[in-house]
């Protein structure tokens, strides 16, 4: 750990304000990382397997999500967009 | 006084999948996350945002890789870095005017943000209510009257409120520093 018994309470003031909080929406996504994960493989684990899911998704990934019944937040778009490549 | 848990011990907790630590791990590094981003690098909001969130995918995917538990803060911000220098380079290639900061530059502000980190964890630890309070005040630069009226409290004595919780997180900090010097 630093050395930090220098600080006086003018800089511990002054520190605290570099750390403003996030975006509640950005930290609320990021904490649902791992439903969005196990969604994600369940996603691709399916367009491995059937060839006409993989093809919806290939034309039109955001619609195809949906009408899959999974939520296509532009978080998983992205995210799926990628993994897909590798399928 | 707040019970703290240690980075490693929030990260082994991450890799065992206790869902509720995952929770916490993205609640005590999102705003060091967000204000490399912001400070550090100065990336647009919707830069800021993408970066954001590719970190924590990221990291959520690597973890279980890490080799010290109790080095996921530097771990981080390396990835952070990375990942915003990758942003600005994508960036300049549409728009060339856009520029990389100075490396001093970002290892100072990393410095700095760092320090603030060590002050947060000095903070969590003094706990309620002068965790909220000091956020309120500096974090979400409320007024004394916002504060007194959420808190329930006169404004009047907000000041001095704030006065004697940063001498208490002085006293957490200089606690800490004397704990970790060598006897």
């Amino acid at each position: 750990m630093r050395e930090m018994n220098g600080f006086d309470e003018e800089q511990i003031g002054r520190l605290l304000r570099l750390l403003p909080p996030a975006p509640e929406g950005w930290v609320r996504a990021a904490q649902e990382l791992p439903a969005a994960r196990a969604m994600l493989d369940e996603i691709v684990a399916r367009a491995e397997q059937d060839a006409a899911f993989r093809l919806q998704l290939q034309a039109d990934l955001e619609r195809a999500v949906a009408a899959a019944g999974y939520d296509p937040s532009p978080f998983i778009v992205s995210r799926l967009r990628r993994l897909l490549e590798a399928v | 006084m707040a019970v703290e848990q240690t980075d490693a011990q929030l990260v082994s907790r991450c890799r065992d999948g206790d869902p509720a630590a995952w929770n916490e791990f993205v609640e005590r590094f999102s705003r060091y996350v967000y204000a490399i981003c912001g400070r550090g690098f100065r990336l647009a909001q919707h830069d800021a945002e993408d970066v954001f969130q590719e970190v924590f995918a990221r990291a959520f995917e690597r973890l279980p890789e890490l080799r010290s538990d109790d080095a996921v803060r530097p771990w981080l911000a390396q990835l952070t870095r990375r990942l915003c220098i990758d942003r600005l380079r994508l960036n300049a290639r549409d728009m060339p005017s856009e520029t990389e900061p100075d490396e001093r530059e970002v290892d100072d502000v990393l410095s700095q943000l760092d320090d603030a980190m060590s002050v947060r964890a000095a903070l969590d630890k003094v706990g309620d209510p002068c965790r909220e309070i000091l956020d309120r005040f500096f974090c979400r630069d409320e007024s004394y009257r916002t504060i007194g009226e959420l808190l329930e409290l006169p404004a009047g004595t907000i000041a001095s409120r704030i006065s004697r919780c940063l001498e208490k997180v002085r006293g957490e900090l200089d606690g800490r520093s004397r704990a970790s010097r060598p006897s």
